[in-house]
């Protein structure tokens, strides 16, 4: 694990239990809303005319926005992570499937996986969150909805790659089903490339579902994300930007970290394959 | 020639593909548009009066014929809250989006490419792991956070630090509102308001850019005859201007290409910021209001560019690199 990889993973590893403990711990209930005159707009690294100190400032309300930020990344963190882990799924079962069945059921699957790859995602997550009713169960769904293609294209070639090795034949030669020889001896041999993709896709999963709540298509207020924190800020931009950045530098910091881990994992995959199987994928 | 005719024929069937598939999800999506567009006085026999004026009513098959037949001549159907043909809306939209991307995608390339190429020139030293850290940084910024950052910094930072008027870059809008000016000064105004919009875009672009131009230049620069053009005395500005990224090139163009729709995607969050008056902001106004004949319309629209952008990819290919033709 290079030095950049391992201190990303040390800031993710803060940054989940700041995420968890804060909220727990604070003084201040991040969604009651109190006294606003005394308390609203405070400055970051002030204390408002009750005494008590706000380390990022409070937002219009007079919520503070450290632990408010703290209570949105629980939400931003678990769709983020959950929505990308939905479409590798998916994305596995159905590029599994295509490559293993072939035929009408892999030109069927491949081309609508092509169309769906046509439409730019945040065009598709935005048709899709904006039909349904928008929400954190919402986002989830739209998220591995638009998200499976890249997994199932990656999956499907591993697939066929597979099943050409012996230890295929020999399961089928000892009778396994048709079923149990996928899930059981292909699929696991095949996932590789799907790991390495859905752990890159936690990132991009993050800033889909701040976006969309940044248009009021994703989490709904009160319950706080970072997306509709920000969005939040949006019109205060002039008078008291702090609370629209904050909750932008938590975001950055949480994909950064992702990112960076997602890549040190694909560099580690790719380079500890064995020629062989690098050939035959 | 052959090769292009098949290209454009599986083109055509993709679209057609996406047409149907938008038709599909639009239709199932619960919720009826004509209890959302009448007033909430109306009666039912209202409500009613608009499903069938809409064609709301009609059987799924034929709203499928009549969207596709009125799509293959051109008709994407009336805005159910203009009033208006949903291509005349999307008419006056594209220029804004298009020039937008463009001039993003332009800088992007440049500054994309120009940070790439200096990271491999100066691989070993802190000048690279820097630059990684920096464009996966802005990488992992939203565009709308980078927005609204560059809007405090010219609106509150402008007043709290003491811009120069020359600085005091307009935030807002595509021309100034209470603007006289014709001809070249409203271009000159034009262009003033797009230098915000089109820096969010375009250092979002870059810094996804300078990822693949980095080890694109990098395994070229290993090359023997990079070794022979050193061994022969050029100076190392000349060895990567004139050879190495000679050859890099080819891919990134068709990269190039490849994220032209992800850049007029991601101008939605961008113009709605900045209240460009483009496709993004149609989009996401008529997803707001379930104007449903124009996020179809729009949907196509995107889908369409990112087709046409993928052919001209895999066709730009072999002109730029004589020894790829196929």
């Amino acid at each position: 694990m290079s030095r950049l990889a391992r201190f990303s993973a040390i800031l993710l590893a803060l940054l989940i239990l700041a995420v968890i403990l804060v909220p727990l711990l604070a003084a201040t209930d991040p969604l009651a809303i109190g006294d606003v005159l005394a308390t609203r707009l405070i400055p970051p690294g002030a204390s408002d005319t009750l005494g008590r100190f706000h380390l990022l400032g409070t937002d219009r309300f007079g919520r503070d926005l450290f632990v408010r930020m703290m209570l949105a990344g629980r939400i931003s963190l678990a769709v983020g992570v959950a929505g990308s882990l939905l479409a590798g799924v998916v994305g596995t079962a159905i590029g599994a499937i295509a490559a293993w069945r072939g035929g009408a059921v892999d030109r069927v699957a491949m081309a609508v996986s092509d169309a769906l790859l046509s439409i730019p995602r945040l065009i598709l997550l935005l048709l899709c969150a904006a039909l349904w009713q928008p929400g954190a169960a919402t986002v989830l769904v739209v998220l591995g909805a638009t998200g499976w293609m890249g997994v199932a294209r990656l999956v499907r070639g591993e697939v066929l790659g597979v099943r050409a090795q012996p230890y295929v034949s020999a399961a089928q030669a000892l009778g396994a089903s048709s079923r149990r020889v996928l899930w059981r001896h292909v699929v696991p041999n095949a996932l590789g490339p799907a790991i390495v993709a859905t752990t890159l896709g936690v990132g991009n999963a993050i800033l889909l579902e701040s976006g969309l709540s940044f248009l009021g298509l994703g989490i709904q207020p009160p319950a706080p994300s970072w997306g509709n924190m920000i969005a939040g800020g949006r019109d205060l931009i002039v008078t008291a930007p702090w609370v629209a950045i904050a909750p932008g530098l938590a975001l950055i910091v949480t994909v950064l970290t992702c990112t960076l881990l997602g890549d040190s994992l694909r560099d580690r995959l790719a380079g500890e394959r064995p020629t062989d199987i690098a050939e035959r994928a | 020639m052959r090769i292009l005719w098949q290209r454009l024929a599986t083109a055509l069937v993709l679209l057609w593909l996406v047409v149907t598939l938008t038709f599909v999800l639009v239709r199932l999506a619960p919720g009826d548009a004509a209890a959302l567009l009448v007033s909430p006085t109306a009666t039912p026999e209202d409500a009613a009066r608009l499903r069938s004026e809409l064609a709301l009513d009609a059987p799924v098959a034929v709203q499928y014929a009549k969207w596709m037949g009125g799509l293959l001549r051109g008709d994407l159907g009336e805005s159910f809250t203009q009033r208006r043909p949903v291509a005349t809306v999307l008419r006056e939209a594209i220029p804004v989006s298009l020039g937008l991307g463009l001039s993003s995608l332009i800088l992007t390339f440049i500054v994309g490419v120009a940070i790439g190429t200096l990271q491999a020139a100066r691989r070993g030293t802190l000048v690279d792991p820097a630059l990684t850290f920096a464009t996966t940084a802005i990488y992992a910024a939203p565009s709308y956070w980078l927005a609204l950052s560059l809007i405090a910094v010219f609106t509150y930072g402008a007043t709290v630090w003491g811009f120069p008027a020359a600085l005091r870059l307009p935030a807002f809008g595509l021309r100034d509102p209470a603007g006289t000016a014709t001809g070249l000064a409203a271009f000159g105004d034009i262009v003033r308001h797009a230098i915000l919009p089109v820096t969010v875009l375009a250092g979002v672009g870059a810094a996804g850019i300078a990822r693949y131009a980095r080890s694109t230049v990098a395994d070229l620069a290993g090359a023997e005859w990079v070794r022979t053009a050193r061994a022969k005395g050029l100076r190392s500005s000349s060895v990567y201007g004139r050879h190495v990224l000679a050859n890099a090139l080819p891919p990134l163009v068709v990269l190039l290409a490849l994220s032209l729709p992800g850049v007029v995607a991601g101008s939605v969050f961008v113009e709605s910021v900045f209240a460009w008056p483009g496709m993004g902001r149609v989009m996401v106004t008529a997803i707001a209001s379930r104007d449903y004949p124009v996020v179809m319309g729009a949907t196509v629209l995107y889908a369409a560019l990112v087709i046409v952008a993928n052919l001209v990819a895999d066709r730009a290919l072999p002109l730029i690199d004589p020894r790829r033709d196929g």
